[in-house]
């Protein structure tokens, strides 16, 4: 059952994650911050049911994407605090922008018929059936995954071999 | 007796009012966890050094208590009454937190394994990937200890530290893998259930499966950052590595996680090969189930200890290469070995082929990568 104050606090602790991701001076606080933004997301995840996915989520995200994000920022520069201030000078007109596209977006999904359709239940769903699904309906999409993964790995180990050629 | 734990639960829950019943369970647990665990790591400490003691022809430490065993408490009352140092052009926030970043998904990781019969903290339906998915988290609060310490060395011992979790994460979760798919399920009591009936149905007795428990320590204890895998925080290398700027509590902390991960990824090692809360044989039932979990445990302790005193720490380039070259894919080999072994049905013809299909690559890889070193005869050259 999706409790409505739980959902609630999950989802302020992700935006304030997210807006700390945006707002913060240092670079490696806002990744951090997107960390944390992350994680309410997995606990979102969790709070509808599926365990995997939740903690898929934190495995890969948090455990993998996260450490490359700040290992990017401490490779390349980015440690120093910016001077001058992380707002624009035309952030009043950024925000009317933004208004807008929500307001559209908005619209067009409330009105749309999806709306009027009844929400399926949350089931628990075991990581068997998600097995099963992985291997009969959703095959070939798992060997295009697998061949794409293998083709990033061959590429990586290509940059890296070409660096130590060239010192 | 061997539902005490939990009959004595369940009278302390029932004086709760009906709505709060569960949350007082949870509570009751997680109390039971740490309380159990702070103790052991306690105990391990002095252990360990009286251990490594022995083994180097010297006593540990004997003065405070009884052969030294009131040794953590003394250790204990230090680091609480330290004073807590903090460079001053530290991060003081991302300084705090990092010790806290670390300590809370160790003590989450230790909710999956079950430590007795109905003994575990949640029963959880993909309890391994929860307790893979916390270990992740963990790396976090490495770098946030490195970085923020504004200390060029502990950075680079953090560096390092990260690149060796990253590595030997792959390895142990794919041996782990090969668990997964012979007990057809990735909740820790269904692993556990499945090597029900003595020694042997523990999956450390099958080809794949001492492969497997083999390539799952070494993972461990390199994800643990012990010795030999201990360069990011060897005391000779780079003193301490991540955290040096760190004192007093805060250091107490990191050590505390340090270890309580060692436990939590050895309870994991005994769900997944030694067969967890079961007694070696049969007519050995009536001791309880925890007596049996908290012995394997001891002893996989023993055994770092004992290789911690043994064996010399490994470079950083020769930790990578044995990490990528050689773990990863004798990992994979495992994992075919794992599926043979099921489909060949029972028999002994399983066992020669899974052996053949283990030990090979273990011989070729180990051959191929070793020839490179051109290691020569060994030549001894004495003082004159």
């Amino acid at each position: 059952m999706i409790s409505l104050p739980v959902f609630i606090i999950l989802g302020l602790f992700t935006v304030a994650g997210a807006i700390a991701a945006l707002s913060l001076r240092n670079l490696i606080h806002c990744a951090l911050a997107l960390t944390v933004a992350l994680g309410g997301l997995a606990a979102l995840y969790l709070q509808l049911g599926s365990q995997f996915v939740g903690f898929a989520q934190i495995l890969v995200y948090i455990g993998a994407v996260a450490i490359l994000i700040v290992f990017a920022i401490l490779l390349t520069r980015g440690s120093e605090a910016s001077e001058k201030s992380i707002l624009s000078a035309s952030w009043p007109s950024g925000i009317a922008v933004a208004i807008a596209v929500f307001v559209v977006l908005g619209g067009t999904i409330l009105r749309s018929s999806i709306t009027h359709q009844s929400l399926p239940e949350p089931t628990d769903v075991p990581v068997q059936h998600l097995g099963e699904q992985l291997m009969t309906k959703y095959l070939l999409p798992l060997e295009v995954i697998g061949l794409l993964l293998t083709a990033a790995l061959i590429g990586a180990v290509i940059i890296a071999m070409q660096e130590k050629e060239t010192k | 007796m061997d539902q005490l734990p939990i009959t004595l639960k369940t009278w302390l829950v029932s004086f709760a009012p009906e709505a709060y019943r569960e949350l007082v369970s949870a509570i009751i647990s997680t109390a039971a966890i740490i309380g159990v665990f702070a103790s052991l790591f306690a105990l391990t400490t002095v252990l360990e050094r009286k251990g490594l003691g022995r083994i180097q022809n010297r006593f540990g430490p004997n003065r405070v208590g009884p052969f030294g065993f009131l040794q953590p408490v003394a250790d204990g009352i230090k680091a609480l009454i330290k004073e807590d140092i903090v460079p001053r052009a530290a991060d003081s926030v991302v300084h705090f937190l990092a010790p806290l970043v670390l300590v809370a998904p160790v003590f989450l990781a230790l909710a999956v394994i079950p430590m007795g019969r109905n003994l575990v903290a949640i029963d959880l339906d993909s309890g391994v990937l929860f307790f893979f998915a916390v270990g992740a988290a963990t790396e976090l609060s490495v770098f946030m200890a490195g970085w923020s310490s504004r200390n060029k060395y502990s950075l680079l011992g953090a560096m390092r530290a990260i690149a060796q979790m990253i590595s030997y994460e792959v390895p142990l979760i794919l041996s782990s893998v090969s668990v997964i798919m012979i007990a057809g399920s990735l909740s820790t009591v269904a692993i556990v259930d499945s090597q029900a009936g003595g020694l042997a149905n523990w999956f450390v007795f099958t080809p794949w499966g001492l492969a497997g428990f083999i390539l799952f320590m070494i993972a461990a204890a390199a994800e643990s950052n012990r010795s030999p895998f201990d360069l990011p925080e060897g005391e000779s290398e780079i003193i301490a590595g991540y955290y040096i700027e760190y004192s007093g509590f805060k250091f107490a902390l990191f050590f505390l996680g340090e270890y309580i991960g060692m436990f939590a990824v050895s309870g994991m090692a005994i769900t997944l090969f030694l067969g967890g809360w079961h007694a070696p044989f049969g007519f050995l039932e009536w001791v309880p189930s925890y007596f049996w979990f908290f012995g394997k445990l001891l002893i996989l302790i023993a055994g770092f200890i004992w290789v911690r005193g043994t064996l010399p720490r490994l470079r950083m380039d020769q930790l990578m290469n044995f990490a990528w070259k050689f773990m990863l894919p004798m990992a994979l080999v495992n994992l075919v070995a794992a599926g043979l072994w099921h489909l060949l049905g029972t028999g002994v013809s399983r066992w020669l082929i899974c052996s053949l299909v283990v030990v090979g690559p273990y011989i070729l890889l180990g051959r191929t990568l070793f020839h490179s070193n051109n290691v020569g005869k060994r030549i001894y050259r004495y003082a004159e």
